[in-house]
């Protein structure tokens, strides 16, 4: 395998670009070539030796579908201003509370482990991220989205859409109830499974601290395996985006609790709000 | 900051949840003052990126960013300043809204294939201080245009901020 090195990522782009490109899932029969999980696992451990960093690196060759979707320039440093210091804000003309159960949403129950994925949002400096939009997606358990290009022959579960929406409370408080999804196979390699994961799509107060990732659950296996999740190269940092068992949170006869909180980066706008609380 | 939770991609699967009737339009197409801000998002090939989203933050006609809520129920809430939009088949991307009175979009980019959000901004033409290469061009039916390209020689300015 030749790797990931710049010099010679440029045709390895091209040859991966055919094999995996648009999310549109070709015919598992169609005869390629494609790496290893062994290969993929090598790539990673020497791109992580090299650079343990909090952020994912967006040139990250054993996620494929990087090749050609990367800046190679510079970000350019600029201080905010104007919409930039004044996040989107949304409120309960927005949101329905009973976005927040997964569970509910159709006529009957959703096959799988009911669970609540509960936290705070936060920002840089610790502040709770108060009344602001959480969303989620999801795979089902059977680890099948309800999207119309995904075509991984696992069920349909008609009683559920995956798709969730709430508010956080004064206090930054999320939280949401939904099935555990399942791990799901994808074309990065060959035998290559995403660990279970939750999306989460959050805003701050200022608009520069969007943020959209994935929660993963304790104890997966497939973790280390995971070319998305292992793009974040510090091993401290990936461990932010795994939930714990919460067992505080677990109901009687009823669902397992999962706690996991989220920091955006830090705030610009000067605060003049009073503080009253 | 050190504890800062880590980005992911969007992935493919995003658009049964994060797209909604009204997303792209901050104002209804065609009303009164309304202005088309369109373009395509490639990659460094420059093939399109059918499965990117896009979402711009700007300030009203008058220079104030609002602090409006409806911008998920669109229909009678006051103008929010916020929209989002998921490109379709072709890369296109497209908002119905208002000029703004402060001179640029503040703008955020996720896509399949990108491990984590990129910003840029788009300023109006003629807009004094634009950064280099961040102008839409005003096309003859009075559309704003503006492409976006990940990669290559093309490749759009980028921006980060102190904090992040």
């Amino acid at each position: 395998m030749s790797g990931r090195l710049s010099a010679s990522s440029q045709c390895l782009s091209v040859q991966w670009k055919r094999s995996v490109d648009g999310g549109v899932i070709t015919s598992l029969t169609s005869g390629r070539v494609t790496s290893s999980q062994h290969e993929i696992s090598d790539e990673i451990a020497k791109i992580q030796a090299e650079s343990p960093g909090r952020a994912p690196l967006l040139d990250f060759a054993p996620y494929r579908s990087t090749a050609l979707r990367h800046p190679t320039k510079e970000l350019q440093l600029v201080d905010p201003e104007g919409a930039e210091l004044v996040a989107p804000v949304f409120g309960h003309s927005d949101v329905d509370p009973v976005e927040a159960d997964l569970t509910v949403q159709r006529g009957g129950d959703p096959v799988g482990e009911r669970i609540r994925v509960h936290g705070r949002v936060l920002d840089g400096d610790g502040r709770p991220v108060r009344r602001q939009l959480v969303e989620i997606w999801q795979a089902n358990a059977s680890g099948r989205y309800s999207h119309q290009r995904d075509q991984h022959p696992a069920p349909l579960d008609p009683n559920f859409t995956g798709v969730g929406r709430c508010l956080t409370d004064d206090d930054g408080h999320y939280s949401f109830t939904t099935i555990r999804p399942g791990p799901y196979p994808w074309r990065n390699h060959h035998n290559a499974w995403r660990p279970a994961h939750i999306h989460f799509s959050l805003f701050g107060t200022d608009f520069t601290q969007r943020l959209i990732t994935q929660m993963y659950f304790p104890g997966d296996q497939l973790l280390a395996l995971d070319p998305i999740a292992q793009s974040i190269t510090d091993p401290a940092a990936l461990a932010r985006l795994v939930a714990s068992y919460d067992h505080d949170s677990s109901e009687h006869e009823w669902l397992l609790g999962y706690r996991w909180d989220i920091v955006l980066t830090g705030s610009h706008a000067t605060h003049l709000e009073p503080s009253d609380d | 900051m050190t504890d800062t939770t880590p980005g992911q991609t969007v992935g493919p699967f995003f658009h049964h949840a994060l797209a909604y009737p009204g997303d792209a339009e901050l104002v209804p197409f065609g009303s009164a003052g309304s202005v088309v801000l369109h373009g395509h998002v490639r990659d460094g090939a420059g093939d399109p990126v059918p499965d990117a989203m896009i979402e711009i933050r700007q300030s009203d006609a008058a220079g104030t960013v609002p602090r409006e809520t409806g911008s998920l129920r669109r229909r009678g809430a006051a103008f929010t300043g916020w929209g989002r939009s998921c490109t379709d088949a072709a890369g296109h991307y497209w908002f119905s809204t208002i000029e703004p009175g402060l001179p640029f979009f503040a703008v955020t980019i996720f896509a399949r294939g990108l491990l984590d959000r990129l910003f840029t901004r788009i300023y109006l033409p003629g807009a004094a201080d634009a950064l280099d290469g961040l102008e839409a061009v005003r096309e003859d039916d009075g559309r704003l245009r503006f492409d976006i390209h990940l990669q290559g020689p093309s490749q759009t300015a980028f921006l980060r901020y102190p904090r992040t």
